[in-house]
């Protein structure tokens, strides 16, 4: 027992926080989300260069075989910058075809998810229908669905690669609220879909490792949002005092940590009891995404709050984190449905 | 980052969960399951002796004084061993949390030797003398006086929420040693044996009926002149370095007993039908996600070596869990109902979960309040400007 990141996790940390701050400027972020929501220089980057597009993912498929706590800290700090990168699909779907995927799946698709020459996404679908492989159905508000060349089509038949240049495979992009990660609506109408061997296995990866990329994102988020908002409180000067000194200022701060330091054991017990795949598994998931979300959501409210004017307009990059935050509030399941599958657990009506 | 515990230490599991369980069964079964602070305290003083003679009263502590020498894990899985067992508070445990490390840190090889063994053994139970009518949050304006005459120190003055001063040999005070000084200088950190003319305990009746705390009264106590710990003017150093022993292992056992009242309420909801209420579902998930995030803070506390690092994050620990209890105590009343206004004796007696909903207002205030937690959040881990003094 040692809940303490190692040297070589906080190497990977700082390495992580260093390129993510040196290269995704608030300029940068800005040109993806006039475009269509992603810094592809960043992205290249990002997995080529720092080498951590195929993080968790097996060495032999282009991977660097390490775990959700590594993935964890690299998201965080992705999310400390509000980076515009379609992190998310990359994880959910690298992780779901390592682990249901068949060999020649792995080989063909994950070296070149890891790498960032495919942007991968991830989506449930509930009513799909899969006849022989050919499959119809809706998969709604897909983040990062507008660029996407390949689908992680998860339902409850299965699970299935659709590439969306396919035949029968049709994209709309949305004008989405947080545009660092548009949302799209994918229809299938006939599309072939190419079943993943074990589609349990590949189901419960991408989740795991969705729900740790959202709460290791908010977690970032949440602790920039202090960091930026502590800065100002010790610049701004009125009543001839830095703000910083009133107590109904440096006390909504003091909240802010403690809700922040919460997230942190969140996070990181997480994603240590899905490296471990200790038992607690799930109730740590459900913690995590459930209690970094509304972490991240009260800081970056109180952000805005604590910057007074400057913080509501859109030259300040508080609404870059307001926005983010309030995305993964809803992304992979609202905080309410987290708490009731907690409730479910510890009244003991569990299946 | 590692939180699984190795075959070893889940032997030590073993052993300690045996050895508890066996008392609790057998010699000591008559006080299993007490949740308050001083109930059967001459029972419990036996206890602690009890705990002593099988080297389990501080296993944190080095061999030479009565400890293990245990490491982090084997403390932690004590603690939660000894929680779950159902085995009472340790009537001792400021002796223990925090009289006994002051003195391995600060103390002369003598005072250890003198007081390290007995602490351990439950001998010497020890009680706090910080807080004064005038000097609540505002601790560094202490006006109990200390002066040297001969080779005694003669105190004068008074103390206030001196929890267990009742049922303690020995209380430490903080006490003004140099004539005309102000704030956190010319105070002097002394040891001083319950037991004279000079010092007089009396109760103070809490809002749930108990008693745990007192007004403590000096007038010409007497300790000798080596009762100090550090230097005479020192004594602000030791008191702020005892404070940050408050944060050691024993939270992890405290937040056992947490659990132990959380499932109390679980089990009221489904008995009472309250637990098909959305919203008391939600709370009662937020309460149980809130205890596993104070035990991960705990150890991400305790686990991290760097401590210039983690020091910011502990200082968030007091106000994060005394919140929880205090949410969980509206949480227990709101589950209860009106049943949960009903006591259960003529004496203004409680059960444990509307004692638990009256105790916790405590929480937050005892220790430092939350006010004073916040400010010390933003002062020391976020570099806000301090608190502008008024003048005395």
């Amino acid at each position: 027992m040692d809940f303490a990141l190692t040297d070589e996790q906080a190497m990977i940390a700082d390495t992580a926080r260093q390129f993510f701050a040196e290269n995704s400027t608030s300029a940068r972020t800005r040109g993806a989300m006039a475009a269509d929501g992603v810094d592809r220089d960043l992205w290249r980057a990002y997995c080529q260069e720092l080498g951590f597009g195929g993080l968790s993912l097996p060495e032999e498929f282009g991977g660097a075989a390490l775990g959700m706590v590594e993935f964890a800290t690299v998201a965080e700090a992705a999310g400390a910058q509000v980076s515009a990168i379609p992190l998310l699909g990359q994880a959910m779907a690298g992780s779901a075809i390592a682990a249901g995927g068949s060999d020649a799946q792995k080989g063909e698709w994950l070296p070149r998810i890891a790498s960032g020459e495919l942007i991968a996404v991830a989506a449930e679908c509930a009513d799909l229908k899969a006849d022989d492989d050919m499959l119809t159905g809706r998969c709604d508000f897909v983040a990062h669905g507008n660029v996407a060349d390949i689908l992680l089509v998860i339902a409850p038949g299965g699970a299935w690669l659709v590439e969306t240049g396919a035949k029968g495979v049709t994209v709309e992009a949305h004008l989405t609220m947080d545009q660092t990660r548009p949302l799209a609506t994918i229809i299938l109408d006939r599309a072939a879909g190419t079943p993943l061997p074990d589609a349990s296995a590949a189901a419960s990866a991408a989740q795991d490792s969705g729900w740790i990329c959202l709460a290791a994102e908010a977690l970032g988020g949440a602790q920039a949002c202090l960091d930026r908002t502590v800065a100002y409180a010790k610049e701004r000067v009125q009543f001839g005092r830095a703000i910083g000194s009133f107590q109904a200022y440096k006390h909504r701060l003091a909240d802010m940590m403690v809700e922040i330091e919460q997230a942190r054991s969140a996070v990181y017990w997480a994603a240590c009891t899905v490296d471990e795949q200790s038992g607690d598994s799930a109730l740590a998931l459900h913690a995590a995404k459930s209690f970094a979300a509304d972490t991240y959501f009260k800081c970056a409210g109180d952000m805005i709050q604590l910057h007074g004017g400057i913080g509501f307009t859109w030259e300040h990059d508080a609404h870059l984190f307001f926005k983010r935050a309030r995305s993964i509030q809803t992304l992979l399941k609202n905080g309410n449905w987290h708490r009731e599958q907690v409730a479910a657990m510890i009244l003991g009506e569990a299946a | 980052m590692k939180l699984g515990f190795s075959k070893a230490e889940e032997d030590f599991r073993a052993e300690c969960a045996d050895w508890l369980d066996g008392q609790m069964a057998g010699e000591f079964s008559d006080i299993k399951g007490i949740t308050t602070l001083t109930a059967k305290a001459e029972r419990r003083k036996e206890w602690e002796q009890q705990l002593a003679a099988h080297k389990w009263s501080c296993i944190g502590w080095p061999e030479k004084w009565g400890g293990r020498g245990a490491t982090l894990a084997q403390q932690v899985i004590f603690a939660e061993e000894y929680a779950r067992a159902g085995v009472p508070g340790r009537v001792n445990h400021i002796g223990i949390e925090l009289a006994g490390p002051t003195i391995l840190t600060f103390g002369t090889e003598e005072q250890k030797a003198r007081f390290l063994p007995d602490i351990a053994a439950g001998k010497t139970i020890f009680c706090q003398g910080f807080s004064e009518p005038n000097a609540g949050s505002d601790l560094a304006s202490v006006r109990t006086k200390a002066r040297l005459e001969g080779d005694e120190w003669v105190v004068n003055g008074q103390k206030i929420w001196t929890s267990l001063a009742h049922i303690s040999d020995w209380i430490f005070v903080i006490a003004r040693s140099e004539e005309g000084s102000q704030g956190p200088k010319g105070l002097t950190f002394l040891m001083m044996e319950i037991d004279q003319p000079g010092i007089d305990i009396r109760p103070i009746e809490q809002i749930n009926g108990d008693a745990e705390f007192n007004e403590t009264f000096f007038t010409d106590a007497r300790c000798a002149a080596d009762s100090l710990i550090g230097a005479p003017g020192e004594g602000w150093k030791i008191a702020m370095g005892l404070l940050a022993f408050e944060r050691g292992v024993s939270t992890l056992g405290q937040q056992m007993g947490f659990r132990n009242e959380l499932d109390e309420i679980i089990a009221a909801a489904r008995a009472n039908g309250s637990a098909s209420d959305p919203l008391i579902r939600q709370r009662l998930a937020k309460a149980e996600i809130g205890l596993h995030l104070m035990r991960y803070g705990a150890l991400r506390m305790l686990s991290n070596s760097d401590h210039s690092k983690v020091d910011g994050a502990a200082l968030t620990y007091k106000i994060q869990w005394a919140s929880w209890r205090r949410s969980l105590g509206e949480l227990a009343m709101d589950v209860l109902g009106q049943a949960g206004e009903i006591g259960t004796g003529p004496d203004y007696e409680w059960d444990t979960l509307p004692n638990l909903f009256l105790y916790s207002r405590a929480d937050t205030i005892y220790g430092g309040t939350n006010q004073i937690q916040r400010n010390m959040i933003a002062e020391r881990a976020l570099g806000m400007p301090r608190e502008p003094r008024g003048v005395a």
